[in-house]
């Protein structure tokens, strides 16, 4: 299918989610957010793709939300910026999140505003090394959204936190990965195969058992010890009635690779 | 039977199953006679101490059956079945235990707050959606709804026809628990078959004791309590219970 702002291409159980209006950064518009949400949809319940990768076209990964579709006229009444956010951010975040399969986020430049709280919402993101990450939000009067207030104490920390989104500085990608906040940087040019061979692998394990870890470690965020050991019990019973996980013990009692079928 | 799917599912155990799939469980007039006709049996039926009603993992009920409501007018509604249906499955018994996996809107959520115990699963979202289409909750809705939750969230929640997660039922009182939905009926049955294993006598006048809160004053409702109290010491079962914990073995109980 085609689209205006991303190009989505399935291959090998993998689905590539890249952001496509270089101009601008890969920021976000109306459109662009109905697009990614269609195909986040799609693949979330196609039992086909067991790997979701996110990566954006040109120099920046995503500069967060087009500031030329906010326009702020000095004489108007003000913006309701809350109403974009019910309507397409918060439910991007939910899309990421909820996904029953891992999302990889490959960052390729630099990831500003909502920009970067989606890669955040990612389950892994790499980044190359000339990627940078910033809160710029307070910048403009404004609260990192897109779950940033939530993701960032919860990856590096309220310390952390409160220097990232209070100062708005950039961080390059080394940093972020010293901080916690991402998985791990690759050089630039192996930036595209680093994430094509991470998705491959990915693709190729349990998926219904990665979808219950990532459901885990997510309720562990608001669970108390005693909550989450019972969940870890409920999603155990689940996982060990997979069919992943016969040919799993199977594989591993004859000595053979394993062949996940992701459920 | 056309519209539910009954099964014994443990010892002691019914799992009664909303199974009109097409019509996303739509409680019309049929189903809840057969479900009335299913309790009545079952209350007759020694071999059956507890029943668990659920829908699909989709979809408890998504309310009453609007054809069969656009068709009634004042006249006709008077003279409905239905509040005596209801009036029946009130009346049941035995302990209820609820399944909700999914919507449990209108009269589903009714159905469900009818029920002595729910258990829900993660995608379970309650409502009261009448208000949309120029009614009124009919089946208890408005009045046992207030009674668990209060006047503020009931009030908010019939004007509006908003949707009430798991998450908000159970904090709220509305369920005792939240499990994964692949599991909601499975631990329904669990905790099912845990209560048919009790003295049914004593369950059955905890049973009537509880539902006695919204009927009775307190002083009338301990007087109850007590009553019920007594007339336990009159059984087997409590003896019998009273004989294994001393005995440090496990009591069976037979229901006399």
């Amino acid at each position: 299918m085609d689209y205006q702002t991303i190009i989505a291409v399935e291959k090998d159980a993998v689905g590539y989610l890249t952001f496509n209006r270089p101009k601008q950064l890969n920021s976000f518009n109306e459109v662009m957010h109905k697009e990614v949400s269609q195909v986040l949809k799609a693949w979330s319940k196609d039992q086909n793709i067991r790997t979701v990768v996110i990566s954006a076209e040109g120099r920046g990964f995503c500069a967060g939300q087009d500031l030329n579709d906010r326009v702020v006229d000095p004489n108007a009444d003000a913006p309701d910026l809350g109403l974009s956010i019910e309507k397409y951010y918060n439910p991007l975040i939910k899309l990421i999140t909820e996904m029953p399969k891992p999302v990889i986020c490959a960052v390729n430049g630099v990831a500003a505003g909502a920009g970067a709280n989606i890669a955040l919402a990612c389950d892994i993101v790499l980044a190359a090394k000339s990627a940078t990450f910033i809160q710029a939000f307070c910048r403009l009067g404004l609260v990192p959204d897109s779950g940033g207030t939530w993701f960032l104490p919860r990856l590096v920390g309220r310390a952390q936190a409160m220097g990232l989104a209070l100062l708005g500085d950039k961080i390059p990608a080394e940093q972020a990965v010293q901080l916690g906040m991402i998985w791990r940087t690759v050089d630039d040019e192996q930036l595209k195969v680093e994430a094509e061979k991470m998705a491959s692998h990915l693709a190729k394990q349990p998926t219904y058992g990665l979808s219950l870890i990532k459901k885990a470690i997510h309720a562990s965020a608001h669970n108390n010890l005693d909550d989450q050991l019972i969940l870890e019990r409920d999603l155990q019973r689940l996982a060990g009635r997979s069919s992943d996980y016969k040919e799993g013990v199977q594989a591993f009692m004859h000595k053979r690779t394993p062949e996940y079928k992701g459920c | 039977m056309d519209y539910l799917k009954t099964s014994l599912v443990k010892v002691g155990v019914m799992l009664i199953e909303l199974n009109r799939p097409e019509k996303r469980n739509a409680l019309n007039n049929a189903t809840l006679q057969e479900l009335v006709d299913v309790l009545h049996s079952i209350d007759l039926d020694l071999a059956v101490k507890t029943v668990v009603i659920t829908g699909n993992t989709q979809c408890f009920a998504a309310g009453a059956d609007l054809n069969e409501l656009a068709q009634l007018d004042v006249v006709s509604i008077q003279q409905d079945q239905r509040p005596l249906l209801w009036k029946k499955i009130d009346e049941f018994s035995k302990p209820i235990i609820i399944a909700v996996n999914g919507f449990a809107l209108g009269a589903g959520f009714e159905l469900a707050l009818h029920g002595d115990i729910i258990l829900t699963g993660e995608n379970a979202q309650f409502a009261l959606p009448e208000i949309g289409l120029g009614m009124l909750p009919g089946a208890g809705g408005t009045q046992r709804l207030a009674r668990l939750v209060g006047q503020q969230l009931a009030m908010r929640w019939a004007m509006t026809g908003e949707l009430i997660s798991a998450e908000m039922a159970q904090q709220y009182g509305i369920s005792s628990q939240i499990c994964p939905t692949a599991l909601t009926v499975e631990y329904a049955i669990e905790l099912a078959g845990k209560i048919a294993k009790q003295a049914p006598l004593a369950i059955r006048v905890i049973k009537q004791s509880l539902k006695s809160i919204h009927e009775v004053t307190l002083s009338q409702g301990l007087k109850l309590e007590r009553q019920h109290f007594v007339w336990l010491a009159a059984t087997q079962d409590r003896q019998e219970g009273i004989n294994a914990f001393l005995e440090k073995r496990k009591p069976e109980f037979r229901g006399v």
